[in-house]
Formats: structure tokens, C-alpha cells, sequence
């Protein structure tokens, strides 16, 4: 459970994290520069738990997976957005941040408000509002590796079942 | 059941007769790609999943294209990661340096993306190779770590939007103006998660170096993939790659079956187009040149894997003819790769650039990426040739990009503010005759 910070749409994956940063791979130095170009107060502000939330295209843009670890870095528990561009996607799922793509609780929750998501089940809770919203569910394909805790995992898995 | 080319494809590569939208297939890989940002990232994922080996060593490409020649010792360390892991690997197509470029002009141009493959790419522009009849897409680096390891990959069967293009280019018009188009008129992600497969009369005019462009900014607009069903020309271009570099792989010729089901259908009226300019801050945000404010501008690129073959060097250098450019203009031009920049050197163009005032520099990404060779200061206007003109992407996020082909770009760079290229030259250079004629 945690604060929302909300964006609207097209965010892409440059201002998630400027190619200036590129240089490193570390989840924590990622961080420290995560959204800086959008909103300067993001990755001083944000608190473990927080949850992003915003428009259709999130993660648009360059297939750099230092985007999803720059966002997972900062602690936030979750991605919520009315869609995702595709690359974006697949990175988030290999590297384990957690995303829901939900456009109703995209439209009904604003900045600030307490929200909680569980990527499981696909809810979306908003308690500021008391509401709940039903996120997109994701192929089992797509959940198998999600449980495994990403890609990593579950090549291993594969690659085991064959020997 | 009919099908469409990108449907057959990846039938082909998953050993099923058939596939439908929106199920998910894995595919065997003929071709995977990584850059010097992503391919370490890539190698240390790799190494967790606890494989001895990568699956083929023939069928692994590693590119140094980004931050090279290295911009700084971080960069050098990623530099030095892949080129450790390339060694270790024994892998066969690896690219330094003053031996390649950027890799999505230098693969084709390699032969080493073929009509029929699954290319999978550490790279979002990957989707360019699709122009050769190929299905090509961008991943992140534990995607392509996984390739590597397992030489397959799991996709979702995209849905296609089928463009028709219509009528012959007017002067001055060429591929970066028909997909500006089609973005303006589709939005940001009017095809996500899609397979782009540009149709129609138009592409029997369009050279592969226009082709290029085509399908290099697919995700500019969302897609999963650019298409296009290879004919005469692209058999043509590709036999003739084989034969320069010795690679003599088969392929096959495929097309959609006319009945094939498409999600969409755009109409582009060729004939009637304008060069065009996207403002900044989104590709989405095109418009003809003719509507663009005449803005003072500070820097000019020509470069990136958009609209940086010999085609668009030519139109650049035709336009320029024996100009110098505006003094209060910084130019900077960027040959896609060796073969490119050697070509351009005989033809006597990077000369001609140099002459009117440009900074004509080595095979790199640069200044498209903001990574060097031309980052932006707080609020430079640049015109570029490049595909992404996004808040911070080539440099301070209050600089403002303009997205053109490279006879505005040049045209620019003379007068000092955004034209049309007529406005400098008024007769337009001559481009690829339409294929009937060809032969
Ligand atoms: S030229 Fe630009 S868009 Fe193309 S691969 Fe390099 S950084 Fe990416």
C-alpha cells in the first residue's frame, strides 16, 4: 500500500531514465534519476510501497530494461496503467516490477490517493476512495513467469526440465 | 485458413501450419542482436540462468554502436564487458568500432538479416529489418539473455494493421515523410502491440534505403513490427549482400494472402504528401513542412539509424551543392557505418559536408540518443533525422527537437531556420526509379 504519483500518457522510457544514466546497471544509482526529467521530486519523494499510475503507453520508446529497475529501485510497489507499450511490458515482467494495466482505476484515481494492488488477483484498491477495480488479467503463460519472480527463473526451470 | 506474412512466419518458426492474433507461440531464432548498452546487461543475465554456452554462436550479433568510440570510462566498461563476452563466447559476428556502425543498417547491409527470419534485437528499432520481409522486433536485455541461452523466444501473435500507400513520392518526399504520416494520422500508439505491414503502389517507388525508414520508426507508432512482402527489389538487394560478404544463407519469398485478416487499414495518399516536420515533443506531433513555424534553430543533425544511409547522405549533399551553412547553425553529420561513410567519402559528399561547415564524425548513435557527439544544451531547437524527438532524448529536457527527412534537415542547416528544401534548391535530386522500370 502506498501514495500515488500520477502521469498521464506516453510516458516513455527517456524520461523514466535519461540516457545520460545508461552507464550503469544498478538498481539503487538508477533510481536516484528515475522520472527526473518529468517530475524533479519523484525520486527524491517517493516512499517504498507508492504506486505509479498512468495513462495508455506507459514505457514507450528505447527497449532500455534500465527503466523497469529504475522504477523498481525507487521501491514502488506497483505500475498501474490504462496500457503499456509492449517492450516496456516484457521488461517489466522479466525483471519482476510489478505492472497491472487498468484503465478504470487509471481514471478514478488521483495524486496522493492511498491505493493498494495485488498483482495476483489483479485488484486494484483505492482506500482514499473506497473503491476497488479489476485489473486486465495476464495470459498463465505470462503469470507463470510472474511467479517464478521473472524471466531469469524461468529459463532455468525450462532449461532444467530438459536436461 | 489465409494468413498474413508476419502469421506465416512465425508458423514457420513455432513448427505449426498456422497462428492466430493473440496466441502466444514460441519461436525459434535465426538472428539475435545486442548493442554495447544493452548486450551487457544481456551477458550477465545469461550468466544467471546457469547455461554453459550460447546456443549458436553463427546466430549472435553484438554491435558497438551507442556510447563509441567510448565517451567516457563507463562506457568503456560496458564496451570492454561485451567485447570479454564476445571472446568468450567465440561469437562470430561481433562488430567494434570502425568495423560496423549502427546495427540496423549494418545488419541488412551484412546480409545478415534474411526475408523469412525472426530477428529478436536488444534494441527498440529493431523492427527495421522487417522492410527486408523479415519479422523483427525490439527486447530488453534479459529477453535477448534468454535467446541467447535457449535460441527461441515466446511472442505473442501480433495482430496486423495493414497501410496502403498510393501514388508516386513528389519531389522532395521520401520514406521518413510516408511513416510521419501515418503516425501523425495513427497517434503514438495507434498500432501497439501490432505488426505494421505497408502495402501498396507507392512501395514498388521506394528504394530499400527508404524502405529502411519505414520500418525502423514501427514503434514510433506502438507496433511490435514493420512489414513488407519482399519483390524484385528487396530479392535483388539481398543477393547482392550475399555476394559482397560471402554469406550465401536460403530464403524464402513470402506475402499475405489477399483474403488475410487485418486489424486496421490506413490510407496514405502519396501523391499529395509534403515533406514533413514533427514538432517537438512527440512523433505523433507531424505536420507538412509547409505548416511548420520558420524557428531559428541552433543545431542540425543528420544521422541515426532513420535517415543516415548513402540515399539520405546524397539528398543532404544535393541540397547543400556548394552552400556553406548559416554561421550561427552547429551541423553535425553521422554516416551509419563504415560501408556507408566509405561510400559517401568516394562519392565525394562528406567532403562537400565538411566544406559548408558540418562536423562529419565516425559511425556511431551520438547525438540521436543525447549520449555524445552533439547533446543539446537548455532550450537549443534542433532539426534531426532521427526518429524520437521526446522531452531529454538528445539532451536538457527545455531542448527542443524537430523530427524531418534530410533535405529539410540540410535546407535548415543553409538557411538557419526550418524550410522546405525547395526554398534552397529549387530542383529536387533524382531518386529510386519505381521497379517496372527497373532491369
Ligand atoms: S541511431 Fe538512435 S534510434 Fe537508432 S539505434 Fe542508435 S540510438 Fe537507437
Amino acid at each position: 500500500m502506498g501514495a500515488v504519483w500520477k502521469y498521464g500518457d506516453s510516458v516513455d522510457t527517456d524520461v523514466i531514465i535519461p540516457a545520460r544514466y545508461l552507464t550503469t546497471t544498478d538498481e539503487a544509482e538508477l533510481a536516484k534519476h528515475a522520472m527526473e526529467d518529468l517530475d524533479e521530486t519523484f525520486a527524491s519523494g517517493v516512499r517504498p510501497g507508492d504506486v505509479v499510475v498512468a495513462g495508455a503507453n506507459f514505457g514507450c520508446g528505447s527497449s532500455r530494461e534500465h527503466a523497469p529497475i529504475a522504477l523498481k529501485g525507487t521501491g514502488v510497489s506497483a505500475v498501474v496503467a490504462s496500457s503499456f507499450a509492449r517492450i516496456f511490458f516484457r521488461n517489466a515482467i522479466n525483471t519482476g516490477l510489478a505492472i497491472v494495466t487498468c484503465p478504470e482505476a487509471v481514471a478514478a484515481t488521483d495524486a496522493g490517493d492511498e491505493v493498494e494492488v495485488d498483482v495476483a488477483t489483479g485488484q486494484v484498491r483505492n482506500l482514499t476512495k473506497n473503491q476497488t477495480f479489476e485489473a486486465e488479467a495476464l495470459p498463465d503463460f505470462i503469470m507463470d513467469i510472474v511467479r517464478r519472480g521473472g524471466l531469469v527463473e524461468w529459463v532455468k526451470s525450462r532449461v532444467g526440465a530438459d536436461a | 485458413m489465409a494468413q498474413t506474412i508476419t502469421e506465416k512466419i512465425l508458423a514457420a518458426h513455432a513448427g505449426r501450419q498456422e497462428v492466430r492474433p493473440g496466441e502466444i507461440v514460441m519461436c525459434r531464432v535465426d538472428l539475435a542482436m545486442a548493442n554495447d548498452v544493452t548486450a551487457p546487461a544481456a551477458a550477465d543475465a545469461f550468466a544467471r540462468m546457469g547455461v554453459p554456452s550460447v546456443w549458436d554462436r553463427s546466430k549472435i550479433a553484438l554491435v558497438a554502436s551507442h556510447f563509441v568510440p567510448a565517451k567516457d570510462i563507463a562506457s568503456a566498461k560496458l564496451m570492454t564487458r561485451m567485447r570479454a563476452f564476445a571472446i568468450e563466447h567465440d561469437i562470430e559476428h561481433f562488430f567494434e568500432v570502425g568495423r560496423g556502425g549502427i546495427e540496423h543498417i549494418l545488419l541488412p547491409e551484412e546480409a545478415l538479416t534474411l526475408p523469412g527470419d525472426i530477428v529478436i534485437g536488444a534494441d527498440s528499432h529493431s523492427c527495421t529489418y522487417g522492410a527486408l520481409g523479415c519479422f523483427s522486433t525490439g527486447v530488453g536485455s534479459t529477453d535477448l539473455g534468454a535467446v541467447m541461452a535457449t535460441g527461441e523466444i515466446w511472442l505473442r501473435v501480433p495482430e496486423t494493421i495493414k497501410i496502403v500507400y498510393s501514388g508516386a513520392p513528389p519531389a522532395w518526399v521520401i520514406g521518413k515523410d510516408l511513416i510521419l504520416s501515418v503516425i501523425a494520422a495513427i497517434g503514438d500508439d495507434g498500432a501497439r502491440y501490432m505488426a505494421m505491414e505497408h502495402t501498396g503502389d507507392t512501395i514498388a517507388h521506394l528504394s530499400m534505403d527508404s524502405r529502411l525508414t519505414l520500418t525502423n520508426m514501427a514503434i514510433e507508432a506502438g507496433g511490435k513490427s514493420g512489414v513488407i512482402a519482399p519483390d524484385r527489389r528487396t530479392v535483388d538487394y539481398v543477393r547482392e549482400r550475399q555476394a559482397a560478404t560471402g554469406r550465401s544463407r536460403d530464403f524464402p519469398v513470402l506475402s499475405s494472402d489477399p483474403d488475410a485478416d487485418y486489424a486496421g487499414e490506413v490510407a496514405i495518399d502519396v501523391a499529395s504528401l509534403e515533406p514533413m516536420v514533427a514538432r517537438p515533443s512527440l512523433p505523433s506531433r507531424a505536420v507538412p513542412v509547409g505548416e511548420v513555424e520558420r524557428v531559428k534553430v541552433d543545431q542540425v543533425f543528420i544521422g541515426s539509424c532513420t535517415n543516415a544511409r548513402i540515399e539520405d547522405l546524397r539528398i543532404a549533399a544535393h541540397v547543400i551543392g556548394d552552400e556553406s551553412f548559416s554561421p550561427h547553425v552547429r551541423v553535425m553529420v553521422i554516416p551509419a557505418t563504415q560501408r556507408v561513410w566509405q561510400q559517401a567519402n568516394e562519392e565525394g559528399l562528406l567532403e562537400r559536408f565538411s566544406r559548408a561547415g558540418a562536423s562529419v564524425s565516425a559511425p556511431t548513435c551520438g547525438a540521436c540518443l543525447g549520449a555524445h557527439m552533439g547533446v543539446l544544451g537548455p532550450g537549443e531547437v534542433c532539426v534531426s533525422t532521427s526518429n524520437r524527438n521526446y522531452v531529454g532524448r538528445m539532451g536538457d529536457p527545455s531542448a527542443q527537437v524537430y523530427l524531418a527527412n534530410p533535405a529539410v534537415a540540410a535546407a535548415t542547416a543553409v538557411a538557419g531556420e526550418l524550410v522546405h528544401p525547395a526554398e534552397v534548391r529549387p530542383n529536387p535530386p533524382e531518386m529510386a526509379r519505381p521497379l517496372m522500370e527497373v532491369g
